[in-house]
């Protein structure tokens, strides 16, 4: 195996250019489970970890290379909130928001938030500079994304209008270390309620129809929330894996969603 | 690749050839098999080392990426002179069944100790959530860390 230690974001990108097949490492809490489990042998490895660029947070741009332990602290309420669920101590103090968007696992902890948020992810190239691509179209399918070969992704652009009012919860099995069955934000501002959703799509989504339903109501009844729970149900396309069913994934959406939609109410 | 590791202390060289995790270089290239191999998917907490001043699962990081960092495992925290502060507690509560989950939670435990000396129950719950007991042995792990820290009875 070939590995490289890059020392900072331009050693990455050469690196990255002059060998686009090698293998990104951040944080090693998916890769090393694929190289532990004999899934995935790579020829190639270009390690990340020591790039200090990669850390830095801004009220702008959260840094690929943020650790989950540091995001626990982020002023982002629902961030730091699916920061707090992600693994244990130990694995939020490896695994990085960069590693979670790279991987693109419809059960990525932080990807609602980023839906939710509508924020773009920041990637860079040796040879075109940095692109910067809005969420919906960085994440195209299970574990895809438009990242190209060349490219590393340096960041998570944070728009500045972002609600204060922010909520994310996750169901699992249990309550620590788990990967979610159905993870949801909620973020509550002037332009009324915004739903991202994970582990119910191939991506990340926001559940529109039911943002525009709940955001056409003058005053939120019962009546209200039971409809924009039901419709969240069905907006959402949720499979049958060996964590959960489609059936209990969409009752759960619904759940989820109205809980947190009822919480940023109080 | 020559991958050079400071473990508990000493520098140690190690040919590294593929991405085999820390884990594996530790158990067997260094000989040093308290650091348990169990889950290899960062579930069960039982390779628990620190490694640059934080906890994380060896098997989990990958060895080349280890290059130039501190390590410290459970082999480091006793001495000639007698057991850690929290392998005592953890004998004196009878915290050991199996005992294949014990070096983990020592090594959690110890690192948690070092950063807050007061930890509350909650905090030392947190703090070994990432370890995983299948002799479900957890309430003599707690009395175990509560007789350190002042907490509890």
């Amino acid at each position: 195996m070939e590995f490289t230690a890059a020392r900072d974001l331009d050693d990455a990108l050469t690196t990255k250019a002059q060998q686009p097949d090698t293998q990104l490492l951040a944080g090693g809490t998916d890769l090393m489970v694929e190289v532990n489990l004999a899934h995935h042998r790579p020829a190639r490895v270009l390690s990340l970890r020591r790039v200090e660029e990669l850390r830095e947070i801004t009220p702008e741009r959260i840094g690929a290379g943020a650790t989950w332990a540091h995001l626990e602290h982020s002023e982002h309420r629902a961030l730091a909130q699916a920061a707090r669920t992600v693994g244990s101590p130990q694995i939020r103090a490896a695994g990085t928001i960069g590693g979670n968007i790279g991987t693109a696992s419809p059960a990525g902890d932080g990807l609602p938030w980023i839906a939710a948020a509508n924020a773009q992810i920041v990637v860079r190239s040796a040879e075109r500079g940095e692109r910067t691509i809005p969420w919906n179209e960085f994440f195209v399918g299970v574990k895809r994304t438009s990242l190209e070969s060349d490219e590393v992704i340096t960041a998570v652009a944070v728009p500045a209008d972002l609600p204060v009012s922010q909520e994310f919860a996750k169901v699992g099995a249990r309550n620590a270390m788990v990967i979610s069955t159905v993870s949801c934000v909620v973020m509550a501002g002037d332009d009324g309620f915004r739903v991202a959703l994970g582990s119910v799509a191939p991506t990340p989504i926001r559940a529109t129809r039911a943002e525009a339903m709940i955001n056409a109501e003058s005053s939120i009844s019962d009546a209200a929330l039971e409809e924009f729970a039901r419709i969240v149900s069905n907006e959402v396309r949720p499979i049958t894996d060996h964590r959960s069913t489609e059936a209990y994934r969409r009752h759960a959406a619904g759940v989820l969603a109205r809980r947190l939609v009822e919480r940023s109410l109080r | 690749m020559n991958v050079t590791i400071t473990v508990n202390g000493e520098e140690r060289v190690v040919d590294v050839a593929g991405p085999e995790s820390l884990l594996s270089v530790l158990r067997n290239d260094l000989d040093l098999p308290g650091t348990k191999d169990a889950c290899e998917q960062g579930e069960c907490g039982s390779c628990t080392v620190v490694m640059a001043g934080e906890t994380v699962c060896s098997c989990l990081v990958m060895a080349a990426d280890a290059d130039g960092t501190a390590v410290v495992t459970v082999e480091g925290l006793s001495d000639d002179e007698g057991l850690h502060p929290v392998q005592r507690a953890m004998l004196a509560e009878g915290a050991v069944q199996c005992g294949f989950c014990t070096p983990g939670f020592v090594v959690a435990g110890s690192h948690l100790l070092d950063t807050d000396p007061h930890p509350t129950e909650l905090e030392i719950r947190e703090a070994l959530s990432g370890n995983i007991c299948r002799c479900t042995g957890y309430g003599a792990i707690l009395r175990a860390f509560e007789t350190l820290t002042g907490e509890g009875t």
